[in-house]
């Protein structure tokens, strides 16, 4: 494999996008691995236990951007205890002794201390950017390290985590000469933050396209902060609740009629039905529509505002929205690729909300329609059928109806076959969740016709072992699988042990499978980390007086060349 | 979305701390399932965070019937539906709990002790589990047994030793402790009703 001189076969590599194609050209010879290792500039780590840091750093000294991801995807719906791991630590101490020249980090599901982001701060001259996304374990105070240190930040992104409030006034830690930001989101703080201080920050950054405040930054503020950045790109506003009769309404009105450059919107904290007025000017160049923390919008205010947005390609909104706003979506929203329909009263029963009849409209409006997330109280199988052949482009299909085990209202029967249209019809399906009332016969037809599935998600779903089953042998390309409260014990579990290590990870919690199964599945496959999270009264006695037969609660599987964590807290326990 | 919670227990709060929930309405056991504690196998199976809660009849009962109609159709083991009411799952409907907070509908609720003075608000998000609001329970209502004063609202008249505390008198005609609804959440309530008070005007005064 000599044909090629080096710096020509790494300017070849320079094409590849990728981290999987990066991944394969590396394993075709010893020299293209050489080649490969050495230009790798980006680095992404999908489970943060998959792989030692020192090892990721060894292999690609010349790292300049690393991504690692910590928790289980259920993390985000609490059933992960608090202090189960995921900590961003090692990976910054490693890249600090090993890659001193990072420029990009990216942590999802982590637990990031203050001490983390002060030592990140410090340690890395040519720092460019950090985003965060649903992490937990700082507080203001390290973001006021991180504000003081590093020079010639150009992105600060803080999404979905849980940031304590310090009262420190970390943004005026961005020293007078910072003047390189270009993206800043805080909308996840609860706290104050000083509005001159602020408006000043966003006036010295000229580069400034994406700024996404929260909802303690008031209205007037807003005013003056759209005023001294006409050229924002991506604007997440802070509280929206004011009186639309009042003069600062007006300015900001004509403020907005100044941003000619703003395509993506959301924030929208507080907004009241009126206040949305402000916001038509801009409507016509929207691409990216957040509404969905307004629940204050109902949904002929929300048709007022999309009727105006021709080009808009994502929105996100409450199911205030209505099957009738829907259908003013899908006839306004051709361009329309990503979809997120949240449920605004997640206690309750639900008054106003989507049916399977937005959906559908939706499906035959939006031929582009790829990403969807609908939350719902029915789903019928005509209607999913329907949806099916109208959009065979999805890639990703979330579909929750909030009524677990709820069948088809028309007939009385499973959603086997709705879900079954969608899987045969959507070749290029990746990511997918079920719900409502779902048979073993499901799962015969994902395991059939979803080749191209890598993400499965899958809950109060199934009738036995063979449900499974079907998956494990037909989803060739599957990489992660999570399952809650299904009949799915340890002969689907040990059906196929060799499989997990093609995947990143399998979650299976109340579930059937106990722990003499688990215990079984670790002996065989000593490259997986076999984790239990016992959470249970006494669950510090000794793994041995517990019987085999016992349910394993909440297991968590994963590949990994590490062996198992030594920082796992003593509820969990790695078999 | 307050619900009364009344008529509890007559007999006197024990003093070690117990209240003798046994005769209140507020029972710990699956909906619909009198009262009596999950065995065993029920809590293995997935709902083992999810005790119902009756909270007097009518709130949380009413699908309790409609859901048992679906355990005709066999192809769903019968265990776990027996306990599909609308008990409160953990982590179910899945939505991040930045959202859940983010949108969070007033889940303060009125607690009433036979014998106390006046009523105390509870926010039910505010604990993590059965357990945490008990003893919060516990904690407020123990004020009438064991005379310790944890509450720090009281005022003590220095002459005679005469305790106050401030209550008001809500729209049920109930009187409350102030200060259980934290003071942010009640200046919003104000606010959106002088916005509301003022936008009436405003129109009156236009028309």
């Amino acid at each position: 494999m000599t044909y090629f001189p080096e710096e020509v076969v790494e300017h070849i590599f320079d094409f590849l996008g990728s981290h999987r194609d990066r991944n394969a050209v590396s394993t075709v010879c010893k020299a293209w691995y050489h080649v490969e290792r050495f230009s790798r500039r980006n680095v992404f780590v999908g489970n943060c236990y998959a792989i030692r840091p020192e090892r990721v750093m060894a292999r690609f000294p010349g790292m300049k951007s690393l991504s690692v991801k910590g928790k289980p995807h259920f993390a985000d719906y609490n059933l992960v205890p608090y202090d189960w791991g995921g900590f961003a630590l090692p990976w910054i101490n490693a890249a600090v002794r090993r890659c001193p020249g990072l420029e990009d980090l990216r942590l999802k599901r982590m637990v990031v201390t203050d001490d983390d982001l002060d030592l990140l701060a410090r340690s890395f001259p040519n720092f460019r950017s950090l985003v965060l996304v649903s992490c937990e374990g700082f507080s203001t105070d390290g973001l006021a390290a991180i504000a003081t240190y590093c020079r010639g930040l150009r992105e600060l992104d803080l999404q979905e985590n849980e940031v304590e409030d310090h009262g420190r006034q970390w943004l005026s830690c961005f020293h007078e000469s910072c003047t390189s930001l270009v993206s800043l989101n805080f909308a996840c703080l609860k706290g104050e933050v000083n509005a001159g201080v602020l408006e000043r920050l966003v006036a010295r950054c000229p580069n400034l396209r994406s700024l996404k405040l929260n909802r303690a930054v008031s209205v007037e503020s807003l005013n003056e902060i759209v005023a001294r950045a006409p050229y924002l790109v991506d604007l997440g506003t802070g509280s929206f609740a004011v009186d639309h009769h009042t003069d600062a309404y007006q300015r900001l009105m004509n403020s907005f009629s100044k941003c000619k450059s703003l395509s993506s919107l959301s924030g929208f904290w507080e907004a009241s039905p009126h206040c949305l007025d402000a916001v038509y000017p801009v409507c016509i160049n929207l691409t990216v529509l957040n509404m969905s923390y307004a629940p204050a919008i109902q949904a002929d205010d929300l048709i007022k505002l999309i009727s105006l947005c021709f080009k808009l390609q994502k929105l996100w909104v409450l199911d205030c929205i209505g099957d009738k706003g829907l259908a003013v979506v899908a006839s306004t929203c051709k361009e329309l690729q990503e979809l997120r329909v949240f449920p605004s009263d997640i206690y309750g029963a639900g008054a106003t909300s989507v049916t399977e009849e937005g959906l559908v409209a939706i499906s035959s409006g939006c031929p582009k329609l790829n990403s969807l997330l609908y939350f719902c109280y029915q789903m019928t199988n005509a209607a999913l059928i329907t949806v099916a052949k109208n959009c065979p482009h999805f890639t990703r299909f979330r579909l929750c109806i909030l009524d677990p085990w709820k069948p088809d209202p028309v007939t009385n029967q499973p959603l086997d076959e709705g879900f079954g249209a969608i899987v045969r019809s959507c070749k290029n399906l990746r990511r997918l969740s079920l719900s409502g009332l779902l048979t073993d016969q499901v799962f015969l037809y994902i395991g059939l016709y979803a080749k191209c599935l890598e993400m499965l998600s899958i809950a109060f779903a199934g009738d036995s072992d063979k449900g499974m089953v079907y998956i494990l042998k037909g989803c060739k390309n599957l990489r992660k699988l999570e399952i809650r409260d299904c009949p799915f014990g340890d002969i689907a579990l040990l059906n196929d042990v060799a499989k997990y290590e093609t995947m990143r990870s399998l979650w299976m919690s109340s579930c059937d499978v106990t722990l003499g199964g688990c215990k079984a599945l670790a002996a065989k496959m000593p490259r997986l980390n076999v984790e239990i999270i016992n959470e249970s009264e006494g669950s510090d006695k000794l793994e041995e007086n517990i019987s085999d037969l016992h349910k394993a609660e909440k297991m968590y599987v994963y590949r990994t060349v590490a062996g198992p964590r030594n920082d796992a807290p003593d509820f969990v326990w790695t078999l | 979305m307050s619900t009364t919670e009344t008529g509890c227990s007559s007999t006197e709060p024990e003093v070690t701390g117990g209240l003798g929930y046994d005769e209140t309405e507020l029972t710990l056991g699956l909906p619909g399932a009198g009262g009596s504690k999950p065995s065993e196998t029920d809590r293995k199976r997935g709902f083992a965070a999810a005790v119902g809660l009756n909270v007097g009849a009518a709130s949380r009962g009413e699908d309790c019937g409609a859901r048992s109609s679906d355990s005709s159709d066999g192809s769903v083991s019968g265990a776990i539906k027996r306990s599909a009411a609308k008990a409160q799952v953990v982590g179910w409907p899945p939505v991040r709990s930045f959202r859940r907070t983010a949108l969070r509908s007033c889940t303060y609720v009125k607690v009433a002790v036979d014998g106390a003075p006046y009523l105390r608000k509870v926010d039910l998000e505010a604990h993590g589990g059965y357990e945490q609001l008990l003893a919060a329970l516990e904690e407020m209502f123990s004020c009438f047994t064991v005379r310790d004063y944890p509450d720090e609202r009281r005022l003590v008249d220095p002459v005679n030793g005469t305790e106050y505390v401030p209550t008001y008198e809500d729209k049920d005609g109930d009187w409350m402790l102030v200060g259980d609804v934290p003071w942010k959440s009640v200046l919003s309530f104000f606010l959106s009703c002088f916005l509301t008070v003022a936008a009436v005007r405003f129109n009156m005064l236009r028309a």
